[in-house]
């Protein structure tokens, strides 16, 4: 692979920040506000028959989650390659 | 021919198989115990096949699979060593029991990968090491972090190892019809036949083979039943309707007269064991006894779970105040605990690159998610079928399936008010571990279904067993005795070595499980939280922060686990209590407590040599995980 610059370098990083920032952001709030504390509230609203709370905190959370991984693979591999970072293996 | 074919073959054959063996016990050619023996033969002879194929004695192929494993195989490989015991057997039954409490475990047990994704993962693999222990050596440089990792390693990776072999006795001895300790056995041999032979490589073959086993096993019941009651085969579409019969029958059963009777009965029950202990004069021994009667007692004399408003049960109650913080809480420590799992963490070691690292851990949470999003469901299709196939019935004529299980000592009828006809209340629940397992057997489906779940509870536990065994056995022969020890030890002997410790290691956790200790569960909720303050800020602090050094990673390590270690004995035994937290929870204290800690002492003593800032760095902007692992290993023999 072609060595980045120290710019480029710094472009990558910060994405990668970035992204990775967002993400836990929304971990977070799916998880402890929406799945935890607001879910007591949001059991008075319904979604496929089920209180909303449960449902995020049994279900919801979960396929949250696994998108959240997956968009984070597309994405930084898709960076990876935008930057001619090639791997050996 | 290819990956894809061998196991789209494979699972063909598999379900073919099954198939076969249903037709087989339709037309009365096979027994239940036939059956039994059927499924565990031939998944024993599965594992033992691809740990004999798979041997290898090059360290590449044993410790990390030859780096070759593509992401989708290591998602798959990762999802049974991950799924143990515990998921397949009891977190079914432990919803169906607790309601929404109980989803910290299934939020936590996936929401950790999230943050194994984005703090870990990827780095482990672009670091290139053997094991975790190996990254904090070449991280932190010298021995001390290593040590420290392997002591970690080891005290996450043995209680949970002895939760496994015990899974694997109650499976074997349940349907099989073997003693307890000659089951125990049995499926050692099937997880040492991997181990010992093949290392990394067979391990990751067999928890391949070993998770489309455990998952069709685990989607088959509910799936069927599901199309039973409503002819949608997809039972997280329909159990919200399941959810809400279970409210309007759980009303039911409060309101009845003799429910009401029986519930009355044991709350007399309850009151005298009170008088009796109030009264003294008997021993500690006895007195305790006579608690653990008397919380039966209450527990049976409470009404099921339920409230008026049939949309909303009780059952599905948010917790407020302490109970909330309890749930956040733990959920909080079930995913860090999980993202610092050595086992799990040493998976993504075998990938072929950075980037399939990061698919493969998105991989490994899809396939995690197919079974714990089936959970739930699970668990009120389970309450649902004893709800309609158990109360109401006499006692004269009870289920077949209570017959079957009552002997294992999980649950019990007894008919308290003497009617002759079974009440709720008289359904004395001792371990929820039965739901999973005979729940088949409760819904009146095929013995074939039983004899697949099993198989599919027998590879939960096996491929755990599996990762934990590795990863003990290589913590102790490549960190401990070639790192340490006998840096100048040839290849042969460091493997030979291994197998020795694998065997060894092996026995004595089966020697250790047929004590049948009541604390091994508990541990395991305690190895999460030991995971989670250990590893947890040592292993994000060396990726995230180049400052991070040898002396602050020991002393947050040790203060981690030293605050973790006492916030738990001190809470389990001596009646400590911070802010109420429970006991599994004890990281919330210790993690933070890690981190800041290490980030003290980091500032306060030396920064680390440049090569290894450097290294930290470089790790950031993926390129080949093996030439980084030479330059660390580089750096750190040129320190000693």
């Amino acid at each position: 692979m072609a060595d980045l610059t120290e710019a480029q370098k710094q472009l990558y990083w910060s994405y990668n920040v970035r992204l990775t920032t967002i993400l836990l952001v929304i971990w977070f709030v799916v998880t402890y506000l929406i799945s935890g504390l607001w879910a007591g509230w949001l059991n008075n609203y319904s979604m496929l028959g089920f209180p909303l709370g449960y449902y995020m905190a049994a279900q919801g959370s979960l396929a949250i989650f696994v998108i959240e991984i997956a968009v984070y693979a597309y994405l930084m591999n898709k960076k990876d390659e935008e930057y001619g970072i090639r791997e050996e293996g | 021919m290819s990956l894809d074919k061998l196991f789209g073959l494979y699972t063909v054959g598999f379900l073919g198989v099954t198939v076969l063996i249903g037709i087989g016990e339709r037309l009365g050619l096979f027994s239940n115990q036939m059956i039994g023996w059927l499924f565990m033969a031939l998944s024993l002879l599965i594992y033992v096949f691809i740990g004999i194929v798979t041997r290898t004695s090059n360290p590449d192929q044993y410790y990390v699979a030859g780096r070759g494993v593509p992401a989708f195989y290591n998602g798959m490989a990762t999802g049974s060593d991950w799924m143990s015991a515990a998921s397949f057997i009891s977190m079914g039954g432990a919803l169906s029991a607790q309601g929404f409490a109980g989803l910290a475990y299934v939020m936590g047990w996936t929401g950790g990968y999230l943050l194994l994704a984005v703090f870990l993962g990827p780095y482990l693999r672009q670091f290139g090491a053997y094991t975790i222990p190996d990254f904090l050596g070449a991280r932190y440089g010298g021995n001390a972090a290593r040590v420290v990792g392997v002591v970690g390693a080891i005290a996450c990776s043995f209680t949970y190892l002895i939760a496994q072999v015990t899974g694997v006795g109650l499976i074997v001895a349940r349907f099989i019809g073997l003693d307890f300790n000659i089951g125990v056995f049995v499926g050692l041999l099937g997880v040492l036949f991997c181990s010992v032979l093949g290392g990394m490589r067979s391990v990751t073959w067999t928890q391949v083979a070993q998770y489309i086993i455990l998952i069709i096993s685990y989607l088959v019941p509910v799936v069927y039943l599901s199309w039973q009651l409503f002819s949608i085969p997809i039972p997280e579409l329909t159990y919200g309707r399941i959810l809400q019969q279970n409210n309007t029958k759980a009303i039911e059963i409060t309101r009845d007269a003799k429910e009401k009777q029986t519930r009355a009965l044991w709350k007399k029950d309850a009151d005298e064991i009170a008088a009796k202990i109030k009264a003294g004069g008997i021993s500690e021994a006895e007195v305790d006894k006579l608690k653990a009667q008397q919380a039966i007692a209450l527990r049976q004399a409470t009404a099921p779970a339920a409230s008026d408003d049939a949309k909303v049960g009780r059952y599905l109650t948010v917790p407020s105040g302490v109970g909330m913080w309890n749930f956040l809480a733990l959920t909080f420590c079930l995913m860090v605990g999980t993202a610092g799992l050595p086992h799990i963490l040493t998976r993504y070691y075998t990938t072929p690159s950075v980037r399939q690292a990061r698919t493969s851990v998105a991989w490994s949470l899809f396939f995690i998610f197919l079974l714990y999003f089936t959970a739930p469901a699970y668990a009120a299709f389970a309450r649902f079928t004893i709800y309609a196939k158990l109360v109401g019935t006499k006692i004269a004529e009870l289920p077949r399936w209570v017959t079957l299980w009552q002997p294992a000592g999980l649950f019990e009828v007894v008919d308290k008010a003497g009617d002759g006809i079974v009440q709720w209340a008289d359904f004395v629940v001792k371990s929820t571990d039965f739901v999973v397992l005979a729940m088949p057997e409760i819904a009146g489906l095929p013995f074939v279904i039983t004899g697949l779940v099993m198989a599919g509870g027998l590879a939960a536990a096996l491929s755990t067993a599996d990762g934990l065994l590795l990863t003990i056995a290589n913590a102790i022969s490549h960190d401990l005795y070639y790192n340490v020890i006998d840096p100048r030890a040839s290849l042969a002997k460091r493997l030979t070595i291994t197998k020795v410790l694998l065997v060894v290691t092996a026995i004595v956790a089966a020697w250790v499980a047929t004590f049948r200790l009541s604390l091994i569960v508990e541990l395991v909720a305690w190895a999460f939280s030991l995971a989670g303050a250990s590893f947890f800020p040592a292993l994000v602090m060396g990726i995230w922060w180049k400052r991070a050094n040898k002396t602050g990673a020991v002393i947050g390590m040790i203060a981690g686990l030293g605050v973790t270690t006492y916030y738990m004995i001190g809470s389990r035994f001596f009646g400590v209590s911070w802010f109420g937290t429970q006991t599994i929870a004890s990281a919330i204290f210790g993690l933070p407590v890690g981190f800041i800690v290490i980030w003290i002492v980091s500032l306060l003593t030396a920064p680390p040599p440049r090569e290894v800032q450097d290294l930290v760095v470089s790790v950031r902007y993926p390129r080949s995980g093996q030439a980084t692992a030479r330059a660390a290993q580089g750096i750190q023999l040129g320190q000693h």
